[in-house]
């Protein structure tokens, strides 16, 4: 697992301390750790050296150098470059056009994702109030026309799917048209995957660009993407002139310097995130969590709202009112385990909390434990699982047959499991706490 | 055509453009340290990742008197010889001679299963194989059209299952109907996953074993599609694969783009799993297969 980069700085600063003031050099050892944690994050590294560039020049300055944290000093003034690399915190919006519709453009390499973003896009702008109209130009990739209607037809979007036999510039006259017989005020105009040095496809684009005369041009870049990301977005950005960046696939596990890369070269904000498959499944762009995730720093937030995905509502807070009441049982337990699975293998939740990096925790054993834990409460009845104390020689031995352990194994787990709930009932505050931090996670949407 | 021509086709518009550190070394008889980091750029530019590029680095430093010494092209002599060194892999390519040989496509999202498949069935049927494809990605919208598409272009046969029916269900009945009709090799599309998600790498598993139930041994033959344009992450992509189902090969595509897919070196490296194919294309020819020097040189190319 990484080690997060903040820990590396510390470490540098650390050594440092007790020798009075900071010099210009112990700066280029922060620097240097810097760098590497961004190169191993996919930034470009003609970028990475640009922000450093900067960085060093703001970080020479006085008050870092005489700051009792330097470490935070530095990494602070990175964070605040990186956020305005991807555009600064803002609420993003689409530009629209004085006269309907008005166009989007979505454009990138092969594969970035861009026919299930028009979808998406389409879906958020219905939900926004407005009134979407899909249209594929994709005359190239088989079948690809066709994924988009059927997207449309998931989500119940509006899409211009004339029969066979038409050019890119053809479907989007026509879908122009149609947008503006009917009274759309969005058009999104999907396009074919096209790789920056076909210069045909990029022809084409630019004839595109001029029939539609797109309020918003979008690249929709993959967020797994290494180097290159440099080069595809700028040859796109020189070529058809961008407006903003959609970054697709984030719900993986790539660091994501891409975002970074992309954004730098063309000077152009990330405004949306593909989080998932689903339809719905298209946020916001938080510069903010990026720079988190890009450094390694962990993305506390992502991992809130992941829990709160996957736990419901009701079920979390009848949990913790038993939990104060004391009245805990396997049952809760079971549930419990459960939802922490299903917010991923261990190692990737631990790798979300900024700092468990350095915890060294034997995620392969937590895992294997925890699976354990899990077949021993499967293996119980409802009843056992309710009243623990019914528990006699019998099930016990019963319940390690079922769950391939053995009777210690269910010995063990009984007995943290009431340790545990005694120590609850002894803290009357912390279940307060808890309650709170239950309403507090589902207060965040 | 051959590989290395194709390459070089592709690379010529952006080689005019750009001047390479590399060749701007050869006949040098000693470089500076401006040298090295004009090198360790072109390898960062290829997704070699910062550890590796280090490594080599580090190696050319250590035998630099030695190069310095050895006339013209000797650092990138050292280079080339390093990168094909990774890139050398014993492990063979699956059951060759099975029938019907079955073969499964994996990867993540948009990395270009469909495409592949369809250029690979071409590739079969040229050799007289009778090849069937199965549409086992019943998740996204219109995947089995376009692999139906591509049949129809290879001359294939092609199975398909209902959108949204259980992809090992639709393997299944494709396995049994190639069977029943004598097809040699079967090529498996399925569904694009991110690595992340742990109930669709079980999926994987599962028609892993769901082959080997109808089929003695198969899948005789699983590739991981990776994307030439992918960073670092194209690493950890492999690994997980590679634990939810064993990889015989990758095939790696969109090399006809700027992109050098330089992970894919530590993805052989790390988990002896040779690159197969390379896709140069969108076009039916566009799939080669993988020549390690050529490979390697165009690496260092910039």
């Amino acid at each position: 697992m990484f080690q997060t980069l903040s820990e590396r700085l510390q470490g540098v600063f650390r050594a440092l301390r007790g020798r009075g003031t900071l010099k210009a050099q112990d700066i280029e050892q922060a620097l240097r750790e810097i760098r590497l944690a961004l190169l191993e994050a996919d930034v470009h590294f003609q970028v990475v050296k640009q922000l450093l560039e900067r960085v060093r020049h703001r970080a020479s300055g006085q008050e870092i150098l005489r700051s009792l944290t330097p470490d935070q000093a530095v990494l602070r003034v990175v964070r605040d470059e990186m956020i305005e690399i991807l555009g600064g915190e803002t609420t993003p919006r689409l530009s629209s056009s004085v006269r309907f519709p008005s166009v989007v453009l979505l454009v990138g390499l092969q594969g970035s994702g861009k026919t299930t973003t028009a979808a998406k896009l389409a879906l958020w702008l219905n939900h926004g109030g407005h009134a979407p109209l899909l249209v594929s130009t994709d005359v190239r990739r088989p079948a690809a026309r066709e994924q988009l209607k059927k997207l449309g037809e998931q989500g119940q979007l509006k899409v211009h799917h004339p029969e066979e036999g038409r050019s890119a510039q053809e479907l989007l006259r026509s879908a122009l048209t149609e947008a503006r017989s009917v009274g759309h005020d969005y058009l999104l105009v999907d396009t074919a995957g096209r790789l920056h040095v076909d210069e045909d496809l990029m022809t084409e684009l630019c004839e595109l660009k001029e029939i539609g005369s797109p309020s918003e041009t979008l690249f929709v870049g993959d967020a797994m993407t290494g180097q290159d990301a440099v080069r595809s977005a700028a040859e796109f950005h020189a070529r058809v002139g961008l407006t903003g960046i959609i970054l697709t696939k984030l719900d993986g596990d790539a660091r994501g310097g891409a975002a970074l890369s992309m954004a730098a070269v063309s000077g152009c904000p990330v405004k949306f995130a593909g989080t998932g498959e689903r339809l719905a499944d298209l946020a916001p762009f938080h510069p903010a969590r990026m720079v988190s995730r890009v450094l390694g720093m962990g993305d506390v937030l992502t991992l809130i709202e992941r829990a709160e995905e996957t736990v419901e509502r009701g079920r979390a807070e009848e949990s913790v009112r038993r939990f104060r009441k004391g009245d805990f049982t396997l049952q809760d337990y079971r549930e419990q385990l459960i939802h922490l699975r299903k917010l991923g293998p261990l190692d990737r939740v631990l790798s979300l909390i900024p700092g468990a990096g350095a915890l060294s925790v034997d995620s392969e054993a937590g895992e294997r434990e925890m699976r354990r834990a899990l077949a021993i409460l499967d293996s119980m009845t409802f009843e056992e699982r309710r009243l623990p104390s019914i528990m006699n020689g019998s099930r016990r031995k019963r319940i390690a047959r079922g769950s391939g352990t053995a009777v210690e194994d269910v010995n063990r787990l009984i007995k943290q499991f009431t340790q545990a709930r005694k120590m609850m009932k002894g803290l009357s505050g912390g279940g307060k706490a808890l309650q709170r931090m239950a309403r507090h996670l589902h207060s965040y949407r | 055509m051959t590989i290395a021509e194709r390459l070089k086709k592709g690379l010529a518009r952006t080689r005019a453009t750009i001047e390479t550190p590399i060749d701007l070394l050869r006949g040098r008889r000693s470089w500076s340290p401006a040298d090295l980091d004009a090198v360790e750029a072109v390898l960062l530019a290829a997704d070699f990742g910062p550890s590796a590029a280090r490594r080599a680095i580090e190696l050319l430093k250590h035998n630099g008197r030695a190069i310095g010494d050895g006339g013209r092209d000797a650092m990138r002599e050292l280079l080339l010889g390093e990168i094909r060194r990774s890139l050398e892999c014993s492990a063979v390519a699956g059951d060759v001679h099975a029938c019907p040989r079955v073969s499964f496509f994996v990867g993540v999202n948009g990395t270009g299963k469909t495409t592949t498949i369809g250029k690979l069935a071409h590739v079969r049927a040229k050799e007289g194989h009778r090849v069937l494809l199965c549409a086992a990605d019943t998740f996204r919208a219109a995947a089995a059209e376009q692999l139906e598409a591509w049949a129809e272009r290879s001359g294939a046969a092609f199975h398909r299952g209902a959108a949204g029916a259980d992809p090992s269900a639709v393997l299944t009945d494709a396995l049994r109907a190639a069977r029943a009709r004598g097809h040699e090799d079967v090529l498996v599309d399925t569904a694009g996953r991110l690595h992340t998600k742990g109930n669709l790498m079980a999926e994987l598993s599962k028609m892993a074993r769901v082959a080997a139930r109808e089929v003695s041994r198969a899948p005789h033959e699983t590739l991981l599609v990776l994307d030439a344009t992918v960073g670092g992450n194209g690493l950890v992509q492999a690994r997980e694969f590679a634990r939810a189902l064993p990889l015989t090969g990758l095939v790696l595509t969109k090399l006809d783009g700027t992109a050098k897919g330089g992970v894919a070196v530590a993805v052989v490296e790390e988990l002896k799993v040779p690159i197969q194919y390379i896709g140069v294309g969108e076009g039916i020819d566009d799939l080669l297969p993988f020549e390690a020097a050529a490979f390697a040189e165009n690496l260092l190319w910039c």
